[in-house]
């Protein structure tokens, strides 16, 4: 086996230093009944890197990757370019295969990154510090909840019903177990978010008022005023962002009143890969609350020498020094992705997340108005960023599965997302990526199924 | 309040008269070594590494009235400059491609080139999770081959492919455990955890709103079973146990705890962190295990990243599988592989899903990284591997039970990792300077002061992809510190002398947390 | 004016009907350098044996008991600043939380100096 270096040699005379007769001999406290004596069967033996790549491919020949179609999903997942340099750069050895910075003085590479990273995060989301990233935006919206629940000693959460259901999901999965109360709704199919209806749902036993921006239709919520219904009642703000480009072209969320902002980073470097790893961002806009965040965190210190330098830090938050009072049991952050994040990140600068997303912004009104004129479509949106939700005139699910065999891919329909979803809504996504060519068959289609 | 962390203000790109080394540059730079400002002290708003088309200025908006009013303050740096200035960064890292990385616990094995090359397909980097299932069968189908291989390895009878890492797996496993009693109207409240176990536990069954007790260890570092027992009650819902367990040793009453548990009402949780001992050798369904996590980045070897992604998929015993977490994959006879998740759930009999754990199906990513990994090795190469595994270690504990304090050494052969201890060094002296030393002569250090039962512990875990004049080479050098420590040689409490950086002010960090950049002028 | 120890490495000075509280030097010794202090806030009402105040170190973090019950005067504001006070000056400037003595009777279980030695000498 190619990545075994023992010789049969080096296994006898290791043997012979630790007095055993065989590596079986090794497993004698394992019981004898229960003991398995050769390579489980019914398992195929081991193969060749040509052989399994050979596997591999067939299996993945039979997905239709989003490049080989014309493409607008988007729904939480974003398909953005991502520079060639970021990819070269985490594969470099020394970033992939090394493990979390516990010792920081040969970890300097990955400590500086994370700062640099928390710096990147905190400033795009407008707020005063950011961790080290969180598995997925998903599970940093829960952390955000459980993070308010314990600022505020206060256990009910009012939730936007256009906050992307699999969030509401997974936070209403969590409450189950923790006993906090999860006040949801759903979604209305209106031109502009319902802000009073969640505002009117803000009571004094709320912790946390939970909003995505843009929301999972695609409009763009007014957080200020919902912050200063939230504020009102002793509660917090979490605005849940899933496509950090907006940020580009949208006031930061820190600025208009967000106590925790979280999201998706995904479209930042990380690329589609089916669902995941994905990169969770999370940050607070009051410093003195730091104590009470979850996740890794890194700070600046000095060596014995006086120089600049980094470490973990705040580690008596996290589960193996708090045990059972720990801030969250999470102890994995996603560190590659994160540095592909902060590669990108660097790659655009200022200059290129706002051109970035201009350009976005440009292509969607482009498709937004061109997909309006499709006789039985209608444009929900009154605003939007770089996704949008249509209302046609059938069955939108169906109508994808059918584009899909034409090589488009026309979006996630609302019955996919909400189990109560109107069969009319699809929620289409226009990024950089997307041609003048893709919009035009899209329009095309719809006008050909549609008439 | 924010008190000036950097007392000199030194940053790389100043020039020192001295930084306290023999033969001082007034760089700070040392031939290959090479410092690095911040991406904020070398970037700059206007410089930017990727060529965007012109954008007309005079577009219409539909932003309303959100449009951004400020800069964010985002440095870039040109593409060339980007290069550099991750390269550089990189070599102040250490990682498995650069040496022995022998921490116990965390099974930093080989990272095989062709699962990087796999997990870069388009048909599995550049599909949407969201995608009609017609156009993503092969990414479904690599979600259901790896559950396969995990079930069948494991002798269980599902598993829940969702959870993020293995503590999240953990709390999968914890809460199908509370579902399963809730389903039977039974409102058990404490979980009993053996005091080696991983801190992960008790966050994870205290999360869970479980209290949790500890169940002491024997003097051989085992599990101690008759206070399990008499410990065990209608009051009980699980015992979450760690096989191998953290001081490095097979627990070889786990059936017998686990009949015990069961007969007792309550579950056997499993945390499989060390089933890289193991894989091939026994199966933990064989050994009564309702819940076990396996972190794909450790037995499976998808890479470690500097602190993650990781992946921890949980296999289920027949009485937990019908509560996994959605979504999950079902292939039919017609070959087809389905998505299950909340809208057809009953359609597949799944409606007793405590819930959903993540958003999409899970870290796709290193399903394919991990599977492809497996059909490398096959049922034998993972069989070899586990006794490679434990070969290496028990040999690196013979060869040091005589200049190291070995607490294990007479408890039988271990697993796949070695426990030594502190005692015996010099006054003054402890695991974490041993630990400094090991940087020096070019090595990661072991997992240090953990398990907890042990006292200054270390832990060695070499794993199977480690040459034996590697390990020699190791054994060598721990035989040297071992020997300074208790010679009390100061040197040694300075080390590391040879690092890009010398010890670091970890209380100054947390006393006074400087957690992002800001100009000078704004501190 | 008398000064008792707890089994918990904490310390309380009685003067008439009010007591300091603060960790021994023993303890600061074994948590190393402190990093964070967290004290009760005036008016908090604690039974004996409640969480009152947290101390943490670089890689430990302990929850600080109310040796007796009563209602909290003051905390010490000092430590937010300067936690490494608990480091440097235990007995005295670095003390956690001043409280009323509800239930003077709870003192009678408490060691004195002399038996606080022996007992950490025995650990």
């Amino acid at each position: 086996m190619r990545y075994l270096p023992l010789t049969e040699a080096d296994r006898t005379e290791m043997l012979s230093v630790i007095g055993a007769p065989s590596v079986d001999a090794l497993f004698s406290d394992v019981p004898s009944d229960l003991y398995l004596e050769g390579p489980i069967t019914g398992l195929p033996l081991h193969a060749s890197e040509m052989a399994v790549e050979k596997h591999m491919r067939r299996l993945a020949g039979q997905n239709l990757a989003a490049s080989d179609a014309a493409f607008f999903l988007g729904a939480g997942a974003y398909k953005h370019h991502v520079p060639a340099t970021v990819d070269h750069l985490i594969q470099r050895g020394e970033f992939l295969t090394a493990y979390t910075p516990y010792q920081p003085e040969i970890a300097q590479g990955t400590l500086q990154i994370l700062f640099e990273f928390q710096t990147q995060v905190a400033r795009l989301y407008g707020c005063a510090v950011a961790n080290a990233s969180m598995y997925d935006g998903s599970t940093a919206c829960w952390e955000a909840v459980a993070m308010a629940a314990r600022v505020t000693r206060k256990k009910r959460h009012v939730l936007s019903g256009a906050l992307h259901p699999h969030y509401a999901e997974v936070v209403r999965t969590m409450a189950k177990f923790t006993e906090d109360e999860i006040a949801g709704a759903s979604v209305s199919l209106t031109a502009l978010p319902d802000d009073d209806g969640l505002i009117a749902r803000i009571d004094a036993n709320t912790a946390s008022v939970v909003v995505q921006y843009p929301d999972i239709l695609g409009r763009i919520p007014d957080l200020q005023k919902i912050a200063d219904a939230a504020h009102a009642h002793g509660a917090k703000l979490i605005v849940v962002n899933t496509e950090p480009v907006a940020l580009g072209a949208l006031e930061a969320p820190g600025h208009l009143g967000a106590d925790i902002v979280v999201g998706e980073g995904q479209s930042i470097g990380v690329g589609l890969q089916f669902g995941g790893p994905y990169l969770g961002l999370f940050a607070i806009t009051d410093p003195k609350l730091v104590r009470q965040m979850p996740g890794r965190l890194c700070g600046e210190t000095v060596d014995a020498n006086g120089k600049r330098g980094f470490v973990l830090t705040l580690s008596t938050r996290e589960q193996h020094i708090r045990r059972e009072k720990a801030t969250s049991n999470i102890c994995t952050n996603s560190g590659l992705c994160a540095l592909a994040f902060s590669i990108h990140m660097t790659l655009l600068g200022e200059k290129g997340l706002t051109g970035l997303a201009a350009e976005n912004h440009r292509l969607a009104c482009i498709a937004a108005d061109r997909l309006a004129k499709v006789p039985g479509v209608t444009v929900l949106n009154a605003q939007f960023f770089n996704e949008f939700t249509l209302l046609v005139e059938g069955d939108a699910r169906q109508i994808v599965r059918d584009l899909a065999a034409q090589n488009i891919l026309a979006g996630v329909s609302l019955a996919r997302l909400f189990p109560d979803g109107d069969a009319r809504g699809l929620l289409v996504a226009v990024t950089e990526t997307t041609t003048l060519e893709d919009i035009e068959t899209l329009a095309a289609a719809l006008e050909e199924m549609l008439s | 309040m924010n008190k000036p962390i950097n007392q000199s203000g030194w940053k790389p790109g100043t020039p020192v008269a001295s930084d306290g080394s023999a033969h001082p540059t007034v760089t700070g730079n040392k031939a290959l070594m090479l410092e690095e400002p911040l991406i904020f002290e070398s970037g700059g708003a206007d410089i930017c590494g990727v060529d965007l088309p012109e954008t007309p200025t005079d577009l219409p908006s539909r932003l309303g009235a959100f449009a951004r009013k400020d800069a964010i303050g985002l440095p870039g740096l040109s593409e060339p400059q980007t290069v550099r200035h991750y390269t550089r960064l990189s070599r102040q890292n250490y990682g498995i491609d650069l040496g022995f990385f022998p921490l116990g616990s965390c099974t930093m094995k080989h990272n095989p080139r062709l699962n990087e090359k796999v997990a870069r397909m388009p048909g599995f980097a550049d599909v949407h999770p969201m995608q009609p299932t017609d156009t993503v069968q092969g990414a479904l189908g690599v979600m259901n081959e790896l559950a396969h291989w995990l079930i069948t390895l494991t002798g269980m009878h599902g598993v829940a492919m969702s959870p993020k890492a293995g503590a999240h797996g953990e709390l999968c496993g914890i809460l199908c455990i509370r579902a399963a009693l809730e389903a039977r109207g039974d409102a058990r409240k404490v979980v009993l955890v053996p005091e080696s176990a991983h801190g992960t536990n008790p966050a994870t069954a205290a999360f869970a709103g479980y209290s949790t007790e500890d169940i002491p260890a024997t003097a051989e570092g085992r599990v101690d079973l008759e206070a399990l027992k008499a410990r065990l009650g209608p009051d009980v819902a699980a015992v979450m146990i760690t096989n191998p367990n953290t001081c490095g040793l097979f627990e070889r009453d786990l059936k017998e705890i686990s009949d015990a548990v069961h007969a007792a009402g309550g579950f056997v949780y499993c945390d499989g962190a060390n089933f890289n001992a193991i894989m091939g050798r026994v199966k933990p369904g064989d050994l009564g295990v309702d819940a076990m996590h396996i972190n794909l980045h450790k037995t499976f070897s998808t890479p470690h990243g500097g602190g993650g992604p990781g992946s921890g998929p949980v296999v289920l015993s027949e009485a937990l599988s019908p509560f996994g977490p959605l979504p999950f994959t079902a292939k039919t006879a017609d070959g087809y592989v389905h998505l299950v998740e909340e809208e057809n759930a009953q359609e597949y009999d799944h409606v007793q899903a405590f819930g959903r754990m993540t958003a999409f199906h899970g870290q796709m990513g290193m399903f394919t990284r991990a599977l492809t990994y497996i059909l490398s090795h096959g049922a034998d190469g993972l069989r070899q591997a586990a006794g490679d595994a434990v070969l290496n270690a028990n040999y690196i504990l013979r060869q040091l039970e005589s200049d190291l304090d070995a607490p294990f050494a007479a408890s039988g052969p271990c697993m796949h990792e070695a426990l030594f201890s502190d005692a015996g060094f010099a006054e003054g002296f402890s695991t974490l300077d041993l630990a400094k030393g090991l940087i020096d002569e070019g090595f990661h250090p072991m997992t240090v002061y953990f398990p907890l039962v042990v006292h200054g512990a270390m832990l060695v875990e070499p794993t199977e992809t480690e040459a034996k004049s590697g390990i020699d080479q190791f054994i060598m050098a721990m035989r040297s510190l071992a020997e300074r420590a208790k010679a009390g040689d100061a040197a040694l409490k300075s080390a590391p002398h040879h690092a890009p950086r010398a010890r670091l002010d970890e209380a100054q960090a947390a006393r006074n947390p400087r957690l992002t950049w800001s100009a000078p002028d704004e501190t | 004016m008398a000064r008792y120890f707890t089994e918990e490495h904490e310390w309380i000075e009685v003067d008439g009907e009010a007591a300091t509280i603060g960790i021994t030097d023993y303890a600061q010794e074994q948590l190393g350098d402190v990093v964070f202090v967290e004290v009760p806030q005036t008016g908090t009402a604690l039974e004996k044996g409640a969480e009152a105040a947290v101390v943490e170190s670089v890689k430990a973090a302990s929850d600080v008991y109310a040796p007796i019950s009563g209602e909290v005067l003051e905390g010490n504001g000092a430590l937010e600043a300067d936690p490494e006070l608990v480091n440097s000056s235990p007995e005295d400037e670095g003390w956690f939380f001043k409280m009323t003595v509800a239930d003077k009777s709870e003192l009678e279980g408490l060691m004195d100096a002399a038996a606080y030695k022996a007992f950490c000498d025995g650990l």
